[in-house]
This record gives C-alpha cells, structure tokens and sequence, in this order.
C-alpha cells in the first residue's frame, strides 16, 4: 500500500486557461491499475463534493487507444510499450509525486481536463487511409496469396491504436508515425496498390493542413509508441510520397 | 402475433429465396431516404459503410470520440468462416450445425444458417480492405482452432482480429464520410427512439462535449449498440458498453429476447481486489495450446511448476475426452467453478485454475522449429526456447498483456485463470429481416437476441456482426424502405420530437437534482454484486427471487440518494454513467425475471434445480424450446410472449463433449 501526491491538469473547458491541482491518494495498491488509481481519486472527490477528473478511457486493455495521459513528463507513462491504461501501480513507490496532463498539440485542442480532440485523426483516415472496395465486389480471399514477411509487417502497421502519443510526444506535434503506420499497412499489401500514389499524398496534405508539425527524425515518437510502431515506417511513407510525387500524372 | 418472418423452403435456399423476392429501392429513391445507425462497432460501422455505398443518407452515432474505438476492437482470439480452406471436413452446414448444438438449440435454424452461408463472403470482403490476416508461408491464410469444433476455421490476426476487422469497417466508413454518404457522430450518446404513428422515426440523443440535446429523423432507425454485460460490473467488456440505447427501445415497445442468457467465458484474469473496474479476456484460442488444470491434492500450496505431472489433474481432459480443452464456454466454465467450489482453486484467492502452455510449448511448436531448422536431438531449454518465438507470433500480444496486469511471466509459469463475464446472447428480439417489433426499428449485431442462443461459440459475434451489417441488412432494408419512399423527412419539430425530447431532458434533471450521497460507482458495484451471486453462472428460484427484491431496492435507493457532480451543460462522464446505470439496475430485474421463468439448464443458462446425475446442464425441450421475448408495460411489470423454435434439420439431442 502507498500513499502519492498527484498533480494534475484541470481545465474546465476549450476556453478556460486550466492549470495544475493537487491531490493526495492513500492506500493505493500496487496490483491497481494508473486508471483505477485515478477512479478512487475521483470517487473521493465526488464524496467531497468536488468535480471528478474528465479522462478518456474505454477498453482498459490496451487496445481501443482512447486513455491518452502525459505522466512524468511521458505519453503514456514510465513503461515500454505501454498504454496508459495498462501501466499499473507497481510502477511507483510510496511516497511518490506523479505529474499528469493532456497531450499537448495544436491539433488535439483540450475539451476537459485530461481529454483532448483528437478527430483530426479521424479526417486524416477520410483523406485516403483506406482501400476503396464496395461491399460485394470482393474476389475469394485466397485468390491472391500475399508472402507471409509482408503480411506480417502490414500487420505490425495496422497493430496502430490511434493515441495520439506519438504527437503528444514528438517537439514539433507531428503525426508522420501515425500517418505512415497506415499508409505502410496498405502499401505493404496487393489490396492496397492500386491507391498508393494518391493515398500518401493526400493523408499528408489533410495531416498538415490539421497544423500537425514537421518530423524532424527525433525518434521520439517511436519510443513512446505502446505498439512499437517503427520509424521504418517513416522512410517506407518518404519512399511513397516522393514516388508519388514524381510519377504524378496530375 | 411474434412473427418471425422466416421464408418458406427448405432451409439452404431460404437465404437465396429471400435476396431474389425481397423489395428494392432503386438509385434515385435511395437518396431520399435516411438512415439512422447507432453505434459504430462492427455491426453498425459495417452497416454504415454498406448502406452508404449504396446511395442511402446515413447519419452514424457513437459515443466514444471515434469509431475505431468501439468495443469491437478488443476482440482478440477470431472469426469463423466455412470456407474449409484447411480441407479438414468443414462446410456451410457444419458451421450451421456447430452454432445451433453450441447454443444449446435455443437459436432460430434459419438466422442460423444464414449466417453460416455469409460467413464466406465476410472474410473475401475483409481481406480485399486489406485485413491482414494470419498467413502461411505460402501467402494463404491461415487458421486456428476454437471450442465446440472439430474443425480449424477460425481466422485470426494474432490476439488482435477484432482490432483489425474494425478498423478495416472504420476505414470504409471513413471513405463514406469522405464521400459525404454518411455523416458521423462521435462523442454522442442516443437517449430515445421517438416514434411517430406506430414507426420508428427517429432518436434524441446527447452531445457528450457540449451536453445539449439534439433530433434527429430517420426513415428508419438501427441498433448497433453491442451488448449489456455490464450489469454485472466487472466483465470482460469495455467500460463504456451498455444497455441504454436497447433499453430505451424496450421501453417503447421493442421486446427483448433471453434476457438471462449470458456467457461467462473461462478464461479470464482473476479478481485481483475491491479496486477492480474491469477484467480481462485471455483469448479462447489459447485453449488450442494450454492446457487446464489443478492440483490432485485439496489446497496445495507449492508453486505450479513444483507439481509433477501426476500429480496434475487436467480435469478437461478427464471429463470431455472427444473435446478436451475446447469445450464450449459454458461447460467449461462451470467445470472450473465446480473444482474451485470444492477447493481444489489454485492463487492467493483460490479462485482460479492454471492454463499451462508448457507441453504444447515443447511438444507441439518446440520439435516442430527443431526438426524444421535440423537440429538433432535438442534438449528441453532449446525446445522451449523455439517454442517460446511460435508461441509469441501466435499470441504475443495476450502474454504480454497477462504479464503487465499481473507481474507474473506466463512463458514460464502457468497463467491463472477464471471465468468472467463476457458476452450477452440475449438483446432485442428481432425478426428474420432484424427488424424488432417496432415499425423501422432494426436491431444489429450483440444488441440484437438472435443467432447464439443460449451459449455463443467462440469467433461467432464477429462473425454475426459483419454479416448483420455487411451482408443481411443491405437486404432487408429495402423491403422495408420500399414502401416508404413517399414519406418525406419528417420535420424535427414534429411534436413527437419535442415530447420526447422533454422527457430526456427531464430525466437528466431529475438524476441531477437527487443530490444524493453515494456515487453512481457504488450502486453500479452492488447491482454487480446482487447479478454475480445470484443470477450469474449458477442460478436457482429462491436466489432469483431474492436478487428481485434486492433490485427494486436498490432502483429506489438510487433514485432518491444518487450524487451526480458537476452541470448538465457540460462534458460530464459521471451523467453518462448515472443514465446508464440506471437503465442497467431495470435490467437486471428483467434478466432475474427471465431466469426464473426458465426452468431448465441451457448453455450458459444453468438452473441448478435441471441438471443430470452428473451434473451436466439439462434441458427440457418440451416446456422450454422458446424464445421468451419480453414486452414492457409499467414499472417492473413485464408481459411474456413465446417465439416457439422448430429444428427441421438439427434435431435438438442433450449435448455432449464426451
Ligand atoms: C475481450 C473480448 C474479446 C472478444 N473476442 C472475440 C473473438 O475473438 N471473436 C468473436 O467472435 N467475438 C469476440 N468477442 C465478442 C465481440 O467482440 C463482440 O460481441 C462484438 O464485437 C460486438 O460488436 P457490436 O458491433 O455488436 O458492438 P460494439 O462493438 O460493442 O459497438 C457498440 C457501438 O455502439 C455505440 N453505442 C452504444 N450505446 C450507444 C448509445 N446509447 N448511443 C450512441 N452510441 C452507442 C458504441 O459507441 C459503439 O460504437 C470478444 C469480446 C470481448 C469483450
Ligand atoms: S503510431 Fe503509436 S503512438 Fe502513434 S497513434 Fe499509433 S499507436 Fe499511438
Ligand atoms: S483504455 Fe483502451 S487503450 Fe487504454
């Protein structure tokens, strides 16, 4: 059992100009999870008449990408290849002071306190992440055999959760590991073919219009990423768009 | 008068029967007509893409801030399909077959089958929006096995299939947003249907952001709104998962069907404390390589890998010989409680048993890598070694995941396991077409009673909730929307609109003016409680009965000491929660209800009064081969009416895995 000090960001709305409060927890055991360390904080305020803490959440296993909290100074918290919801209260000792805040990006604006906007994600997919393939028209999936190395890598792609970490990470908020993490899922696959051209350019034209930064090769980003996205990606999307760009019959 | 609208024929052509006589609305027509979707899991994400492409004005709802994040995603272990590509004996029928004796025939033969011919086409139209599914080297794809099967059928992406096919619907859905077919909103949580002139007309919904109420019209109006699990606090579903949106439709007038049937899956990460907010699914499929077990002896206390082989009891293997480890779930399941009951349980709880992957470790995967990469005669650490890196493309990301929660490592020590609640096969009745018995008001995927019956087969709801929206509702849809291509979008200030918007409203006044002192948590927890011990996987009269009283109890102590922060016009999650919960607390009523009315042991339904000598479940085919479809009236006042099931072709037999 332990007792903590919280610092957390509250922001009552988009308008209001927020700013840190903190919270003492006690008896906290360490087999909690971050997430239910933060529902007995919240059920204590709710007793004391105060506003609980707004945070995203959904599956709380790691899977859904909705929990988005900055802990420490690190999307996601200390562990590796972690989602806030699956960090659990091991981590920490008693006595120990946890800072936490909302991703920080122009593009991801606060809604309330630790919840962020993250729907230009969202329009980022509209922009072309997909395969335009109408219900029905499918031919038998074994008709086209795809080698098992680039079935697998597609896969490790498409293992993305959409968090947002990455930005929340990265010194200049781009989102180029997201980005490219879809557009190397479907380039790596035949499906995918036919679009690569317009997919990679028009995912990146949405993603800067948003206002997500340029990637300046950091690596931040993919050593917060809890699905272990690989920059990779990021040189396969630079390959795609520059091929793009110099065969673009437009 | 519950017409479940089944085609005439013989039970293979029924299908076909139906797509080449049902109605159709031509081009033209289609964008006249909209179409409300609620909820953007599999089922209505989907139907939502489907229904865009062809023409229909569609307005999508979640209430999570995308539709990739739907309960969906978390499914890990597969879904089926009959394309025998393994040439290992499957076929539309054996599928067929399987969900039918696996759901304790408690099903509809022809949804049923139905389901079964789709299931083909599922997988042909994931796999051309690019889901990248297991393979072989050979670049075909590749399958597993699951319970209550003999056959490999099931298709996978590691322990992340839901995940991959929902972002495969996501993305079609997306493009349909792109292309302006579908308008979609997140963050929004419906909160009535409103009716006008006996038909579904549209639904009042909550901007979860800004907190104000919103209208919208719909010519017709789908649930896609996944399961109610919840009731019982702790499962293995998503936090946000609930009754809500089905309930409200219940409340005017939708049935609901099987209320109590419930699957309680056996393999899920033990209650570690008071703490708990959630449990976690270990993917069935991982009964294709661990196997169960407890010790011999009553209340050992060595460590598990300390206990020789024979002094193990695979207590699966002994009962089930033919299945062994992939018994259907709820055999499974009670087969587990019934061991812990008599205190042979295993962890600091004792609730729990061992799911070791140590022997398939070695003996399936470890000689298999050895004698593919040519090493002669390897000893056991070697074998393990190359087990360990099978094992881990197959199921990485659930050891992973076993390993954060609980701190232990399970490639070396046994996982501790026990069954949770995990699904709901009862929901809204609804007929052939999916529509309920309201006029327009459609039911999809786990929100919707039908195909599973008493007990759900592993990788069968992703199954149900692709065809539902991929393959089923396209069809449907049209006979109905047919006849509906005069009636112009009706306003949104249609009187029916404003009274029912009133009502929202004043509900959420009412919730927020309690000013209570206990939180919305508490009594979410207690209602959990009362369903766990009484209604859970084993069930009798006098507990039932009890759990009744306990419930209206506890409706009323909510609705008069519920404390509900912050402002109506705000993001407010605990709002969210106290509508929620306490649609869940007249729920629970109704699943207790349901219960007692049914007599029999079925599936995951096990009325401890109906069991064989050996304490198998029993069925009582003759008083009890319905599907009991719940019509609300008042307050805690239901009326019954029976859907009666015919099996023409699978001839209902006590079931056995033996
Ligand atoms: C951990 C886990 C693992 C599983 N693994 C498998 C598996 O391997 N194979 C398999 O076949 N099945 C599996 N299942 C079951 C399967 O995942 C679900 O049954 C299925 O995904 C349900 O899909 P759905 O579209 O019906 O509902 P969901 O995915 O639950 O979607 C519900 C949607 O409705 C919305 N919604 C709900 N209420 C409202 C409201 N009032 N207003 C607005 N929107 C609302 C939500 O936002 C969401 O978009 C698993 C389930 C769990 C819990
Ligand atoms: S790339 Fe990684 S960090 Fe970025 S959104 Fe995807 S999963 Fe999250
Ligand atoms: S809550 Fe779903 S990933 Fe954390």
């Amino acid at each position: 059992m332990m007792d903590l000090t919280l610092k957390v960001w509250r922001q009552k709305n988009a308008d209001d100009r927020g700013g840190f409060e903190t919270y003492k927890v006690k008896d906290i055991s360490s087999e909690m999870s971050f997430l239910e360390m933060f529902d007995v904080l919240n059920e204590e305020l709710i007793r004391e008449g105060k506003d609980p803490i707004a945070f995203d959440h959904d599956c709380r296993e790691g899977i859904c990408g909705a929990c988005s909290m900055y802990i420490n100074g690190r999307p996601h918290g200390p562990w590796h290849a972690n989602t806030t919801c699956q960090l659990h209260m091991r981590a920490y000792k008693d006595g120990d002071t946890i800072v936490v805040e909302p991703w920080r990006a122009n593009a991801f604006p606060v809604i309330k306190d630790l919840v962020v906007d993250r729907t230009a994600f969202d329009r980022i997919i509209q922009a072309g992440g997909y395969i335009s393939v109408n219900t029905g028209n499918a031919v038998d999936a074994n008709a086209m055999p795809v080698e098992k190395d680039k079935a697998d890598a597609a896969f490790a792609a498409a293992a993305c959760i959409g968090c947002g970490a990455c930005v929340a990470a990265c010194k200049n908020s781009s989102a180029l590991l997201f980005v490219s993490a879809k557009v190397s899922h479907l380039a790596l696959l035949p499906q995918g073919a036919p679009e690569r051209k317009t997919r990679a350019m028009n995912m990146v034209a949405q993603m800067d219009k948003e206002g997500f930064g340029s990637c300046t090769n950091t690596g931040a980003c993919e050593a917060v990423c809890p699905k272990e996205i690989s920059i990779e990606n990021i040189a396969r999307l630079n390959r795609e768009y520059i091929m793009a760009g110099a065969t673009s019959d437009k | 008068m519950l017409d479940s609208k089944i085609p005439s024929g013989p039970l293979d052509d029924k299908w076909t029967y139906y797509k080449g006589h049902c109605k159709l609305v031509n081009p033209a027509n289609k964008r006249k007509l909209e179409v409300i979707i609620v909820g953007t899991g599999l089922a209505g994400a989907s139907a939502a893409a489907s229904l865009g492409e062809l023409g229909y004005k569609v307005k999508a709802f979640c209430f999570q801030d995308s539709p990739r994040r739907a309960h969906s995603i978390a499914a890990q272990g597969g879904i089926n399909a009959a394309k025998n590509y393994q040439n290992d004996g499957d076929s539309v029928f054996r599928l067929f077959y399987d969900t039918v004796k696996g759901g304790d025939y408690r099903a509809r033969e022809a949804n049923v089958h139905r389901l079964a011919e789709v299931s083909v086409n599922i997988i042909d139209q994931c796999v051309a929006q690019g889901v990248p599914f297991a393979r072989e080297y050979g670049g075909l794809l590749n399958n597993r096995s699951f319970g209550g099967t003999q056959v490999k059928r099931t298709f996978y992406a590691a322990g992340q299939t839901g995940q991959q096919l929902l972002i495969g619907a996501y993305q079609a859905l997306e493009r349909q947003v792109a292309l302006g077919n579908v308008q979609m909103y997140s963050r929004h949580e419906m909160l009535d249907i409103v009716m006008i002139e006996g038909k579904a007309r549209g639904i009042i919904c909550r901007n979860l952001v800004n907190g104000e109420l919103e209208r919208h019209f719909g010519h017709a109006v789908l649930l896609c709104t996944g399961g109610y699990g919840n009731v019982f606090y702790l499962s293995t579903n998503a936090m946000g998962s609930n009754v809500t949106a089905a309930w409200k439709a219940h409340k005017k007038g939708a049935f609901f069907g099987n209320p109590c049937f419930t699957q309680i899956h056996p393999t899920c990460i033990p209650v570690s404390g008071d703490h708990q907010s959630k449990l976690t699914l270990m993917s069935e499929s991982l009964r294709n390589d661990g196997r169960i077990w407890v010790p011999k002896q009553k209340g050992d206390t060595r460590k598990p890998n300390d206990i020789p082989e024979e002094e193990r009891d695979y207590y699966l293997e002994r009962r089930y010989p033919a299945f062994g480890n992939l018994v259907p779930r709820d055999v499974a399941s009670r087969a587990a409680k019934e061991r812990c009951d008599a205190g042979y349980g295993v962890g600091t709880t004792k609730q729990a048993v061992y799911l070791d992957f140590k022997f398939n470790l070695i003996n399936k995967y470890g000689k298999t890598e050895a004698t593919k990469q040519g090493i002669q005669d390897p000893d056991t650490e070697t074998l393990i070694r190359l087990g360990k890196e099978v094992v881990k493309e197959e199921y990485g990301n659930l050891f992973d995941m076993y390993e954060k929660i609980t701190g232990e490592n399970p490639y070396e020590v046994p996982m501790r396991i026990y069954p949770a609640v995990h699904y709901t096969m009862g929901g809204l009745w609804v007929d052939y077409e999916l529509m309920t018995n309201v006029k327009g008001l459609y039911c999809l995927g786990e929100a919707n009673f039908s195909d599973h019956g008493a007990n759900r087969l592993g990788a069968s709801a992703l199954m149900q909730g692709l065809a539902d929206g991929y393959f089923v509702i396209p069809y449907t849809i049209g006979n109905y929307l047919a006849d509906e291509i005069s009636v112009k979008p009706i306003p949104t200030s249609h009187e029916a609109f404003e009274q029912t918007e009133k009502a929202v409203a004043d509900r959420i006044n009412t919730l927020m003016n309690i000013k209570g002192k206990q939180t919305v948590e508490s009594f979410h927890k207690r209602l959990g409680k009362i369903m766990w011990e009484k209604c859970g996987m084993a069930r009798n009269a006098n507990h039932l009965q009890e759990a009744i009283i306990e419930i209206q109890q506890l409706k009323k102590e909510f609705w008069t000491d519920v404390r509900v922060p912050g402002t109506i016009n705000e993001m407010n999650p605990e709002l969210d929660k106290a509508g929620r919960v306490a649609d869940f607390i007249e729920l629970g009523e109704l699943m207790c209800k349901d219960a007692l009315n049914r007599n029999e042991s079925c599936g995951g339904h096990f009325r401890e009064e109906s069991q064989t000598a050996d304490g198998e479940a029993e069925r009582k085919d003759n008083e009890y081969a319905y599907v009991a479809a719940w019509e609300y009236k008042t307050d805690s006042n239901w009326e019954l009416h029976k859907e009666n099931l015919t099996f023409e072709v699978a001839k209902p037999t006590q079931r056995s895995y033996k």
